[in-house]
């Protein structure tokens, strides 16, 4: 069957990611002869700067007018391809991406044979549809220059002070009666040993000092809906009143919890065991020699890596697998505050392994030589805590010395607790983010795309994504920050031309998709003879509500018409043989 | 040659900015469902048209699934109430050609769905299974 187009497909291992479990040599060979097709190649990473060129090279060489990548899923790099189309001089609409990694190598790593004929089915369809795609332009639309942040911490604050540089009108949500989030009430912190609660009230004051920032304290999000560049946003604050936003972005910066020992996990629970945000309750705002409930602590053991690098059993059903990042830092860092104060204190810090990157690792070094003693203890064996007639015992294998058992007396056991995701149900199912395996927020793309979501206009700030140190929290939060900026500060969002059209030939104006669509995207105009729908393109959104409706088959969406589609159909439905 | 017993054929019809990143999470977790299942994305469920169902189901298609936007369509606040008048309209038009309106299943897959998705082909591949005993 003669298309008269000239289309290339390309098929992408993804370093194996695709090719370990679809034959992607046979998938480029079983298309190669579909309609239409002139060029049908592999590449090892066709994200690559060098398949790329190799790709724009085919484009021009060839004189391409349609184009197919089957790759990763279309939110990675769709619009990586389309840009690149561009570059080759193909209009991006006429580009077509096929999910054959999340939707095909992945799902179905148990079954090769299978994966691969399902391959060659999506992309033909993809062929299918390049084939009767046609040139599109872009839809211009404003946005608000208005940005809700949720969460006060030091994250969210840091995030709306530089978008209010930027010009932007910023509401805060913080849910808490008193904005500041963990770290407002700390004392000294690594690795600058600046005061949490000093930065926190700079940052505070800076921003009461904003005329274009608001900030909502005990305020809650209870509805949600609109739309990247404008969202409409109802928060529920002091209970009671409720404000209406309109917003272009939001930055998520909801921060984390700190992990709450099970009761008797290392002894928690026990007089004198306590988690290292409690210890810093206390100890933070005391001068002079270290005490407890009034008494000088004159030992105290460390204990790392508490509830963080968790393995399933009986007694811990559902483990935090990760790494917490942050916690050997502050521990080691802790050991040094401890040795800068008066008295004799001995410390002993019971570690797995010590992660103190970076720069921390001059902290940790600093610890070491000035006192304070590390023992390694086996992953399988961790130290007990027991309380004895003598008070508090630590029994610890010491890993490098052979594995030989030491009890340390302890007036105080403290337990360096890792990050868990913050519980915010009502939150969660109103924004709707996918939630990653360890049940933080997920990032579109961890290298790509680290701090936008599947949510257009959404972005990650801080600690919500994954345990992160203040300055990586502060440093995501910048990041989101200037997404939202680089979105709102244009002023316009081009939104896809994937809009509704009209066929003038089929319609007979029987008003039912003006009645159908909820924007108020259609007129009736005059046309020739007869009356007929029209689109307003600017208030189209494409979703395609009109389509089904109309009695006379004479709508469609651009890019889903009913041709595209119903070629589709025909495409993955035909018999796949492969040898 | 064929990998294992001929199960049914489904297409799903996901939509963009909701089922389809709920259904990329099932492969992102490597979670297993049947090769059998193909997707083809639209914007939204409110789009679809009843004659692509019965064009599939003649193609060879054994059931079609559409995967919704549900509750959280960024479109239509009342998305479901109008994908299921459109259930309603393909079931009609599927009886007329003499297709069991059992082919035709709807859910709404929210964008963090995976496990719901995968159990939705488990059971709806079992189902149509049972249609061809009869």
């Amino acid at each position: 069957m003669a298309t008269g187009r000239k289309i290339g497909v390309f098929i992408c291992h993804c370093g194996g990611n695709i090719s370990d479990y679809v034959d992607v040599k046979a998938v480029a060979a079983a298309v190669a002869n579909e309609p239409g097709v002139v060029v049908s190649k592999n590449h090892m990473f066709t994200c690559s700067d060098a398949a790329q060129q190799e790709m724009i090279d085919d484009i021009e060489g060839l004189e391409l007018d349609g184009l197919v990548i089957a790759s990763c899923s279309p939110k990675l790099h769709m619009f990586t391809f389309r840009d690149m189309a561009e570059r080759g001089g193909i209009n991006k609409y006429q580009y077509v991406h096929v999910n054959l990694r999340e939707q095909c190598s992945w799902a179905h790593t148990n079954d090769k044979v299978g994966a691969t004929e399902k391959g060659i089915a999506l992309v033909r369809a993809g062929i299918a549809k390049a084939s009767l795609s046609v040139p599109l332009t872009a839809l211009r639309v404003d946005t608000i220059p208005k940005v809700l942040v949720i969460g006060a911490g030091i994250s969210g604050l840091r995030g709306a002070l530089a978008l209010s540089d930027m010009g932007l009108s910023v509401f805060i949500a913080e849910k808490e009666k008193e904005a500041g989030g963990t770290v407002k009430n700390w004392g000294r912190m690594a690795p600058d040993d600046q005061h949490g609660s000093a930065i926190v009230k700079s940052l505070l004051d800076e921003v009461k000092m904003r005329e274009n920032i608001m900030l909502y304290t005990d305020a809650e999000m209870i509805e949600k809906s609109g739309y990247i560049g404008d969202f409409k946003v109802t928060l529920r604050v002091g209970g009671k009143e409720a404000v209406q936003l309109q917003v272009g972005a939001m930055l998520i910066a909801t921060g984390f919890d700190s992990y709450e020992p099970q009761e008797g996990e290392f002894g928690f629970g026990l007089d004198g065991v306590v988690t290292l945000p409690q210890f810093r309750d206390f100890a933070d705002h005391q001068e002079g020699e270290l005490t407890y409930n009034g008494k000088p602590v004159k030992n105290v053991v460390f204990v790392y890596c508490v509830g963080s690098r968790q393995k399933k059993s009986e007694a811990c059903p559902e483990p935090n697998q990760y790494c917490s990042r942050y916690c050997c830092n502050a521990g080691t860092h802790m050991a040094v505050c401890l040795e800068d104060r008066p008295g004799d204190l001995n410390q002993y810090h019971l570690y797995r392994d010590i992660r103190t990157y970076g720069h921390n690792e001059t902290i940790y070094e600093e610890a070491r030589t000035r006192g304070a003693v590390f023992m390694r203890y086996p992953d399988a064996e961790a130290p007990t805590v027991a309380n004895t007639a003598d008070g508090l015992v630590v029994t610890v294998k010491d890993k490098l010395m052979g594995g030989e058992e030491v009890e340390i007396q302890a007036d105080l056991v403290v337990l360096i607790t890792g990050m868990v995701p913050k519980k915010n149900p009502t939150l969660m199912n109103l924004l709707k983010l996918p939630i990653s395996k360890d049940g933080f927020l997920n990032e579109l793309h961890i290298k790509l795309r680290p701090v936008e979501t599947v949510i257009d206009g959404v972005f990650l700030a801080g600690a919500a994504q994954s345990p992160k140190t203040m300055a990586e929290s502060v440093g995501a939060s910048l990041a989101a920050v200037s997404k939202a900026g680089g979105l709102l500060m244009k002023g316009y969002v081009d939104l896809e031309p994937l809009i509704a059209r009209v066929d003038t030939d089929k319609c007979l104006w029987c008003d039912e998709c003006l009645k159908a669509c909820p924007y108020g995207a259609i007129e009736k105009i005059n046309f020739g003879e007869k009356e007929v729908a029209f689109v307003v393109k600017s208030l189209c959104k494409g979703e395609g509500a009109c389509v089904p409706i109309c009695p006379h088959d004479a709508l469609d969406i651009e890019g889903y018409t009913d041709q595209q589609i119903t070629a589709m159909i025909d495409a993955c439905s035909k018999e796949v043989v492969t040898a | 040659m064929k990998s294992k017993e001929p199960q049914p054929k489904i297409l799903v019809f996901s939509t963009n900015s909701i089922s389809d990143p709920g259904i990329d999470l099932a492969g992102s977790a490597h979670m297993h469902y049947s090769t059998e299942v193909q997707i083809i994305p639209l914007p939204c469920s409110s789009g679809v048209k009843p004659s692509w169902i019965v064009h599939a189901i003649k193609q060879g298609f054994d059931g079609v699934f559409i995967a919704g936007c549900g509750g959280d369509c960024s479109f239509l606040a009342d998305c479901t109430p109008r994908t299921s008048a459109l259930i309603k309209k393909a079931q009609d038009l599927m009886k007329e050609n003499d297709i069991s309106p059992k082919r035709l299943k709807m859910s709404g897959i929210c964008s963090v769905c995976a496990d719901n998705f995968v159990a939705h082909m488990n059971n709806f591949q079992k189902d149509l299974s049972k249609l061809e005993e009869k």
